[in-house]
């Protein structure tokens, strides 16, 4: 794992000790500050006094429960990216848990990869500008309003599902993105599918953007997912 | 609680005793008209005939005077079964008639009255009822003519002597009646409430009786005899689940475990120790895959997910799923195509899509032809969503090797995969799924010959009424193809 192009503070709202401990070490390992509450309510007085750029809370906690602090958090005003975690992965339980103001939600077992890559990804959206209407990745361009997308002086012909799965890879440009977030925000599914199905996109798409270029953007991170980035960093 | 007790607290027993208050009331209000009725009969008979009398009289007094009258009086009153007569003075007198004695001050009142009294001739001593009738005659004098009542008391006599008969026999059937269904019906309740006893101590595939009759018990036992049938099936199901998982989820967990020991008992390098863990994740992820995809199936059938429901067309979804799969299968070899006509559903949108995803995905990995040199027509798979009447099938239909037809029923059930595809990876629950969620709909999966190939196909109910409101496309404006 590469050490983090910038520095997080985060707080895991989590009772079961070994994994808050797996977590915290994990998240300092690439160069996080992780603090830690055990229950609802010392994780609601954490979340409210410190500044923290995420939040990960276990959906499940003493005390009170992981929906009711954010619930709790949001009507103070508290605006501070959440993600939640739980055990409970299915459809109708993701909802509930985005509807009670959870920014996130991420079903166990997870990855610490896909889990590293879904905060790093909540904590920009708070710090970055407004949506802009021009991606730029090296000599890569992407135009949100006229749907155009080029690469140095070639223009690109894009289908439009290729357009919007460049368009999320660009505006998470030099974070990880996994196949998981790739499917949830570019197709708007949240299933497992068995099979390989998006390297097959991002296979095609790497041959448009890539292909005849000396310089690869569209990167495999190796058990994690994609990223993409002007090589020379 | 004793038999009587547990007999008066039967709900046939307690309706018995109000319809027979209700039967005894009705018997009773019947006769008391009837008998209510009888009695002004007569009473008018009686005061016509005394009426008649009395202006017969009067015009005898009229034309022959106290003398003639008298007389007439005399004569009538020795006739058999005669009526009463008495001509008192004005001081009180009796000067003629058959009457003895009076109830004192009737003679006093003129006019109708009823009376007790006795007739000169009568030897016992007991007393008499007459209705009679008093007029005045000229000169202070009184005339008195009267029947007797017997034959109204008679009558009454019998009518209420019918009355009490007739409740008795009422209320007798009535309560013999009562307790005779009564304790029918509780015996039938009672074989029921022990045979509902033995289920729960656990013999799940007793019945109840069903008696021939099919009245409102049987059609109770017949519904709750499909209830149990479900019970026992999904029990079933729960028991086969957990042998599946039991044996599905522990040969990949000693797997898991095996590498481990391995890893740990050899002395390798770094390298060795990286593959290992690599492969241990590996699985783990599988089996996380299977454990969800379980959940997911034990969740569609439970019913559980049917809150998330939204009208939509079903065609979105084929054509949702085409686009993600269509370059996937591309890289098999394989084309896959897309038909579809608006078909309204009410449904869970993300269940609905995985399904189709798993027949899709069964199709590109299955549904590969034989041999080497095949046509591109029989690479191809179809996705295909049409409307047929009110359902809507979302098929997918492959050009592969197919399943047998003694396979198919069984190839649903979860685990289960077939001979020719244990070498390929997968976990047997994918046609498990998109049965469950079929099933969740009130839908069904079927599959079936392609000549040759699969056709795997979502049966599910389409949303009702929402055909008409499809709109026509329209002629001049060209339509966008996707």
């Amino acid at each position: 794992m590469t050490a983090a192009e910038r520095t997080m503070r985060l707080l895991i709202i989590e009772d079961d000790r070994e994994s808050a401990d797996y977590l915290a070490k994990a998240f300092r390992e690439v160069g996080h500050i992780a603090d830690h509450a055990a229950d609802g309510e010392e994780g609601l007085a954490m979340a409210e006094s410190g500044e923290y750029d995420v939040l990960v809370v276990d959906r499940m906690l003493p005390k009170r429960d992981g929906l009711s602090l954010i619930g709790a958090l949001r009507d103070k005003g508290n605006t501070t990216p959440v993600l939640i975690l739980s055990a409970l992965g299915q459809v109708d339980d993701r909802i509930k848990g985005l509807r009670a103001g959870g920014d996130d939600y991420l079903p166990k077992p997870y990855s610490f990869a896909e889990l590293l890559a879904r905060v790093e990804v909540l904590s920009r959206r708070r710090g970055g500008p407004a949506e802009e209407t021009l991606y730029r990745v090296g000599d890569l361009e992407l135009d949100r309003l006229s749907h155009r997308v080029a690469r140095g002086k070639d223009e690109l012909t894009l289908q439009p599902r290729e357009f919007r799965l460049l368009e999320y890879l660009m505006k998470h440009a030099g974070q990880v993105v996994t196949r998981t977030m790739l499917l949830e925000n570019v197709w708007d599914y949240h299933f497992d599918p068995q099979t390989n199905v998006i390297d097959v996109h991002i296979s095609r798409l790497r041959s448009k953007i890539d292909k005849g270029f000396e310089r690869p953007l569209l990167h495999t991170i190796r058990g994690a997912g994609y990223m993409i980035r002007d090589g020379i960093r | 609680m004793t038999a009587f007790g547990k007999l008066v607290r039967t709900t046939a027993f307690r309706l018995t005793l109000v319809y027979l208050l209700l039967f005894a009331m009705f018997a009773a209000s019947l006769l008391a008209y009837f008998a209510w009725n009888t009695r002004r009969l007569i009473t008018e008979e009686i005061t016509q005939t005394v009426n008649a009398e009395t202006s017969e009289i009067n015009e005898i007094y009229d034309r022959g005077g106290m003398v003639r009258l008298v007389r007439t009086i005399e004569y009538r009153a020795l006739r058999p079964g005669a009526n009463l007569y008495l001509v008192t003075t004005p001081t009180g007198q009796a000067i003629a008639g058959n009457v003895g004695s009076l109830a004192p001050g009737v003679m006093a009142t003129r006019g109708w009255s009823e009376t007790a009294y006795r007739r000169i001739e009568d030897s016992d001593d007991r007393d008499h009822r007459a209705l009679v009738r008093v007029t005045e005659l000229e000169n202070g004098f009184r005339l008195l003519i009267g029947r007797d009542l017997a034959e109204r008391r008679r009558l009454f006599g019998i009518v209420a002597k019918a009355a009490q008969f007739s409740v008795l026999i009422v209320v007798v059937l009535g309560l013999g009646g009562g307790i005779f269904v009564a304790r029918r019906v509780l015996r039938r309740i009672d074989a029921m409430t022990g045979t509902a006893q033995r289920i729960m101590t656990g013999d799940l595939s007793e019945r109840l009786p069903v008696g021939r009759s099919g009245d409102e018990i049987d059609r109770l036992a017949e519904n709750l005899n499909a209830m149990l049938e479900r019970i026992e099936a999904l029990m079933a199901g729960l028991k086969e689940v957990s042998d599946n998982i039991a044996h599905d989820l522990k040969t990949p967990l000693t797997r898991l475990r095996n590498r481990a020991e391995e890893a740990l008992a050899k002395s390798g390098c770094e390298a060795d120790y990286r593959a290992a863990l690599e492969r241990t994740i590996e699985e783990s992820d599988g089996l996380i895959r299977t454990f969800n995809a379980l959940l997911m199936i034990a969740r569609a059938e439970s019913g559980q997910a049917r809150g998330n429901m939204d009208d939509f067309d079903a065609a979105e979804v084929a054509e949702g799923i085409h686009e993600l799969y269509e370059p996937l299968a591309e890289d098999d070899g394989m084309t896959l195509k897309v038909k579809c006509e608006p078909t309204p559903v009410h449904a869970n949108r993300e269940l609905i899509s995985q399904a189709l995803a798993n027949l899709v995905e069964n199709a590109i990995k299955y549904g590969k032809p034989a041999g080497t040199v095949v046509s591109m027509d029989a690479r191809q798979i179809t996705i295909e969503a049409r409307r047929d009447g009110d359902q809507v099938l979302l098929s997918v239909t492959d050009r592969g090797p197919g399943i047998p037809e003694a396979d198919r029923k069984h190839v649903i059930e979860r685990f289960v995969r077939l001979e020719a595809s244990r070498t390929l990876p997968g976990s047997g629950l994918g046609l498990s799924l998109a049965s469950a969620v079929a099933t969740l709909h009130g839908g069904e999966l079927r599959l079936g010959d392609a000549h040759p190939g699969l056709v795997a196909t979502l049966v599910l109910p389409a949303r009702a009424g929402a055909g008409d409101r499809v709109a026509p496309p329209i002629p001049d404006v060209p339509q966008k193809v996707a």
